[in-house]
């Protein structure tokens, strides 16, 4: 399995589940650092995206409930309350640019899943 | 007085009506604001509404939706209206006009555009309580507030405005009836045989049809309305009556000015739609020209347009009459009128084709020999008027088989003549704003518009009646078409498709005789016809059709991404991300075991209960790790999931009907249940409600739902395409008196077809709105099997019966499934963010404000 994404600065590594735990193109959420985090895993193999839990529309933590897609070739997800979609990658909301939920270090080893801090 | 630019003259129009306003926006296209001072009197309190449309603020329509005049308009362009505020006089020696307000305004030019007013005949008792006219918002408002408290409601005359009144009061839920004075209904368009036909079709309705009565006087009790007495002795009793035999020009104020009207009413005009007084114009229904009176609006746009280009710069147009012709629905049944409809024409030949099976009748007049069109009627099926008008004002040369006209195509496509895109450029499309094909098709290329709301807004064509949109759109379809272009309906940016044309792929790929497997995945489907990952828009709409042709489990693994969230949680989540959960109760019906268990497993998990308004029990605030646990106990209990989280059937509600009930006619809640039970689980575009009354009185309020039935003697009137909601709308009869096996199938074959055509989130009704043909085309379909899919639609729903399982049933009992109902995949507490506050006993989340106030812990 491949795996990958914004692992670069991270130091700090917590093992959160299996790959095979989060069902292709859908989302879980971890609890990591008294943080909720959402993760997806994109498509069939290992692709995974880390974003915050928390809806800034809703104030619900429910964002690993979305249904994940892409716009125009950008991996989003949707949020279940009220529909507004956001970049995996970068968090940035498409409904409305002023406003991004934080993102997370995210990686697979050996089949594991595992969510970084930023240093 | 108002402020007065010097150097402009004043140009004061009298009415703000259709044609007063559509005069105003001429002026202003033509720039004429530059030597003008423009000043109009509206005498109602609103500005010009769509007057032809009025019948749809009974419909839900709203004033907003009915104005004409696009926000601000009056104001950026300086024109100075007077709301609310009469003309009352004119002096035309000092050439003023003065106002109810008491302001005298000086005028250079002056245009009438007052209208008319609705005759009401010298009947005595004419002015007694819940008597009413039909012509403005305000009497609309009159007649929706007085009906409240009626039974019965009569309309006197049965001309076109007399049955559009008369559905309004259908639709308000009274008892209808129409009298008409003459021997058949709409005596000014269709000739005795059409209008036979019209009034079988109307009374199968339901509105019941008086002709050849005179009223001879309104008898009154206590003030109000009691009942009618008729020329030949009989009597008819009623609450509410509604005049509307005829209208007359208003013409009030020009005579007292000594203008010059016509004997019978209407100042009389000249080409240029000038009155007797050089310096004074007349447009719209008060006007007359060459001893007629235009009670249309496209003739108002018409002379409209020509008051303007003489007062810009005269002798630059002239009016030189209009022509009449009408196509309307009235009460679900199509009526056209068009040319010379009563054959009067020397020479004329008429060909008539009666059909009392499908319920339509068409007459085409020809002349002697039969190679150009003259007119013609159409009733029960107008579908070809837009065509046929084409046909007769381009002069073209008939087809040899004037019978092909008429009849829908024995093979191949309709004639060709009979095609949009053979018509020449100079036809016209839309006689309401005077589109022709030409004006519409120059619009689509330079303007590049690929859909029918930007045709509409560019050209203005299809905003009037709406009798040219089904024309409008073949000519936009035809000329994307030739551009190369398609019509984009297109779901999403990942399928190139409509849903009706996804779910036709799917449905397809079942019995597909080619090698490719059937499409029972959205991956699969996204592969062969889609492109990139999917997306919230498709992924839903295509799980929804996958289980209208498979009826798979919802959360399949293949299928469990693709779920909104209530669908993926098989709950309804709320504003803080908890979930209700609704069991079903079929037909509301519930014992008090039930009841029990439902309270025991409330208190349990300590969740706010509440009756629904879908005659069910919603507890509110499950956490997403209880639901499973939550719907073990239901399960055990005999509860299955009552699918108020999917776009599915939700509930028949039921009175209690024979059961219990002194006035019941019929096993209304059997019936619900047995409904119920038969539809549960249905995924459809959007979601599904239904109704089961036991007699008329209607406790179950079928008639808002999207099929709704009610009980006769005889056995079940089956009703169609209600709504409540956002846009109440009453459901339709589709068929009355029927036993309760036809009664199925006619309704699994509605919801069958409803299931393949319909596009996504969109309900029955609105579905039903968009329909061509109407509830007339939906009969032919599902009662009559005009499209030959009867059986196909037949077998589809029973394949959904036969397959339906309880979705919460195999999830709990599923390790895989279960896996996904927890908070956190690597933690076993819930979501610390859930706060509660309790209200009136029970608890709800805290609101923001209130959760500030709380301490919030982040540790568990
Ligand atoms: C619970 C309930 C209100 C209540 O406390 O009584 C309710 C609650 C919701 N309704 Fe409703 N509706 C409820 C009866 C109705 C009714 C009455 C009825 O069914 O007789 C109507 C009008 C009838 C109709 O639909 O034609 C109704 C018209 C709507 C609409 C407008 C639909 C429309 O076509 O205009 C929506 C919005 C939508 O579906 O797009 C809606 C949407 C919703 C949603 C799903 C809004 C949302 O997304 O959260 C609510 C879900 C709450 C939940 O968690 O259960 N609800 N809603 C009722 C559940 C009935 C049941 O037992 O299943
Ligand atoms: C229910 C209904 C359905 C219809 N359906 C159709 C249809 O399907 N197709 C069709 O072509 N036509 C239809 N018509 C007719 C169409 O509405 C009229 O032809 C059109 O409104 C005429 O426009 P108008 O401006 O001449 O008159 P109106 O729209 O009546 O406007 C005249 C205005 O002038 C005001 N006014 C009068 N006197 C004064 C005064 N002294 N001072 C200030 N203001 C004054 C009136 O209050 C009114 O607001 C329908 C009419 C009704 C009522
Ligand atoms: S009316 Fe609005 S607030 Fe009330 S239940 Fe329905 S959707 Fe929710
Ligand atoms: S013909 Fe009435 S809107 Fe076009």
């Amino acid at each position: 399995m491949q795996a990958i994404t914004h692992q670069s600065t991270a130091t700090d590594w917590i093992t959160v589940c299996a790959v095979n735990d989060i069902l292709p193109n859908t989302g879980v959420c971890a609890w990591v650092n008294h943080q909720q985090v959402a993760i997806f895993r994109v498509g069939h193999e290992a692709t995974l995206y880390a974003i915050a839990n928390y809806d800034p529309f809703s104030n619900a933590y429910v964002l690993s409930r979305g249904i994940v897609g892409d716009r125009g070739g950008i991996p989003k997800v949707a949020s279940p309350i009220y529909k507004q979609t956001f970049n995996l990658a970068t968090g940035e909301c498409f409904d409305n640019p002023e406003i991004s939920v934080p993102t997370f270090p995210v990686r697979v080893v050996d089949g594991q899943v595992q969510v970084g801090r930023f240093e | 007085m108002a402020k007065q630019h010097l150097a402009k003259k004043n140009l004061i129009v009298i009415g703000n009506g259709m044609v007063g306003h559509k005069f105003l926006e001429r002026m202003i296209a033509k720039g004429a604001a530059q030597n003008w001072n423009l000043i109009a009197f509206c005498e109602e309190p609103r500005v010009a509404y769509d007057r032809v449309n009025l019948s749809g603020f009974f419909d839900g329509k709203t004033e907003a939706d009915l104005t004409l005049v696009e926000p601000g308009f009056y104001q950026n362009h300086q024109i100075q209206m007077h709301i609310g505020e009469r003309a009352t006089k004119i002096d035309r020696d000092r050439k003023c006009v003065s106002s109810a307000h008491g302001s005298t305004i000086p005028y250079d030019k002056l245009v009438f555009a007052t209208g008319s007013y609705p005759f009401v005949p010298p009947i005595q008792g004419k002015d007694a309580d819940g008597t009413f006219v039909y012509r403005t918002i305000a009497d609309l408002e009159a007649i929706a507030a007085y009906a409240k408290h009626c039974r019965v409601g009569v309309v006197i005359g049965g001309g076109l405005l007399g049955l559009e009144c008369a559905n309004a009061l259908k639709n308000l839920g009274l008892e209808t009836h129409v009298v008409e004075f003459m021997s058949r209904l709409m005596p000014v368009q269709v000739d005795e045989a059409g209008g036979q036909l019209l009034k079988r079709e109307i009374e199968a309705i339901g509105v019941r049809v008086h002709t050849q009565k005179s009223t001879t006087e309104i008898v009154n009790e206590n003030g109000r309305v009691y009942k009618m007495v008729f020329a030949d002795g009989t009597e008819l009793h009623t609450d509410l009556i509604v005049f509307s035999a005829g209208i007359r020009p208003r013409d009030d104020l020009a005579r007292e000015c000594d203008l010059q009207v016509g004997e019978r009413g209407g100042i009389v005009i000249n080409q240029a739609c000038q009155t007797s007084d050089p310096n004074i114009f007349a447009i719209g229904e008060c006007a007359l020209y060459d001893n007629q009176i235009y009670g249309l609006v496209s003739p108002g746009y018409l002379m409209a347009g020509v008051a303007a280009d003489n007062l810009c710069s005269p002798g630059s147009s002239s009016f030189a009459g209009a022509d009449m012709s009408t196509k309307l629905k009235l009460l679900g049944v199509d009526v056209a009128s068009f040319g010379d409809a009563f054959a009067k024409t020397t020479g004329s030949r008429e060909l008539v084709i009666s059909d009392a099976i499908q319920g339509t009748y068409k007459k085409l007049v020809v002349d002697a020999t039969a190679t150009t069109l003259l007119g013609g009627i159409l009733v029960g099926d107008a579908s070809i008027y837009g065509s046929l008008m084409q046909l007769m004002q381009t002069k073209t040369t008939l087809p040899p088989h004037l019978e092909d006209l008429l009849l829908p195509p024995r093979s191949g496509g309709e004639t060709a003549l009979m095609r949009v895109e053979n018509f020449p450029d100079t036809a016209q499309i839309c006689s309401c704003n005077n589109v022709s094909k030409g004006d519409l098709c120059a619009a689509i290329r330079d303007q590049q518009l690929t859909d029918i709301a930007s045709v509409k807004q560019c050209t203005t064509a299809g905003t009037g009646c709406g009798g040219c949109v089904p024309l409008v759109t073949d000519l936009l379809k035809a000329e994307l078409k030739q551009a190369g272009i398609e019509v984009n309906n297109h779901l999403c940016e990942h399928f190139a498709y409509s849903r009706q044309e996804l779910y036709h792929l799917v449905r397809s790929s079942v019995s597909s005789t080619d090698a490719a497997p059937p499409i029972q995945t959205f991956d699969y489907l996204l592969h062969r016809h889609g492109r990139g990952a999917g997306c919230e828009i498709c992924k839903p709409a295509i799980a929804s059709i996958l289980a209208s042709v498979w009826n798979d489990l919802i959360l399949n693994p293949s299928h469990a991404g693709l779920q909104d969230t209530n669908d993926a949680f098989l709950a309804n989540i709320q504003r803080d991300g908890t979930y209700s959960i609704v069991p079903r109760v079929p037909g509301g019906e519930i014992t008090p075991d039930q009841l029990i268990v439902l309270g025991e497993v409330a208190k349990e998990f300590n969740l706010y209960s509440k009756i629904t308004g879908g005659q069910r029990i919603d507890l509110f605030g499950a956490r997403v790790d209880q639901l499973p646990q939550i719907w073990r106990r239901l399960i055990e209990a005999g509860f299955e999931s009552g699918h108020a989280y999917g776009k599915a059937l939700r509930t028949v509600k039921s009175c209690v009907g024979s059961t219990w009930c002194r006035f019941g006619v019929q096993d209304s809640t059997s019936l619900a249940i047995a409904l119920e039970l038969r539809y549960r689980g249905l995924r459809a575009p959007h979601k599904l409600k239904s109704a089961v009354s036991g007699c008329t009185r209607e406790c179950a309020e079928a008639q808002s739902k999207d099929f709704g039935i009610i009980a006769t003697e005889k056995g079940w009137n089956l009703y169609v395409c209600g709504n409540g909601g956002m846009k109440p709308q009453h459901a339709q009869l589709l068929a009355a008196d029927l036993d309760t096996e036809t009664l199925i199938r006619y309704i699994d074959r509605f919801l069958m077809f409803y299931i393949r055509t319909a596009n996504r989130l969109e309900r029955t009704a609105t579905w039903f709105n968009k329909l061509e043909g109407g509830m007339d085309y939906l009969q032919r379909v599902v009662i009559h099997d005009a499209l030959g899919i009867c059986a196909d639609l037949e077998a589809e729903m029973a394949h959904q019966v036969a397959t339906y399982e309880c979705e919460w049933k195999d999830a709990i009992d599923d390790p895989a499934k279960l896996k996904r109902f927890r908070h956190f995949v690597n933690a076993d507490h819930p979501d610390p963010n859930v706060i509660r506050v309790e209200e009136r006993g029970q608890l709800r989340p805290a609101y923001e404000h209130e959760r500030q106030l709380l301490t919030i812990g982040t540790q568990p």
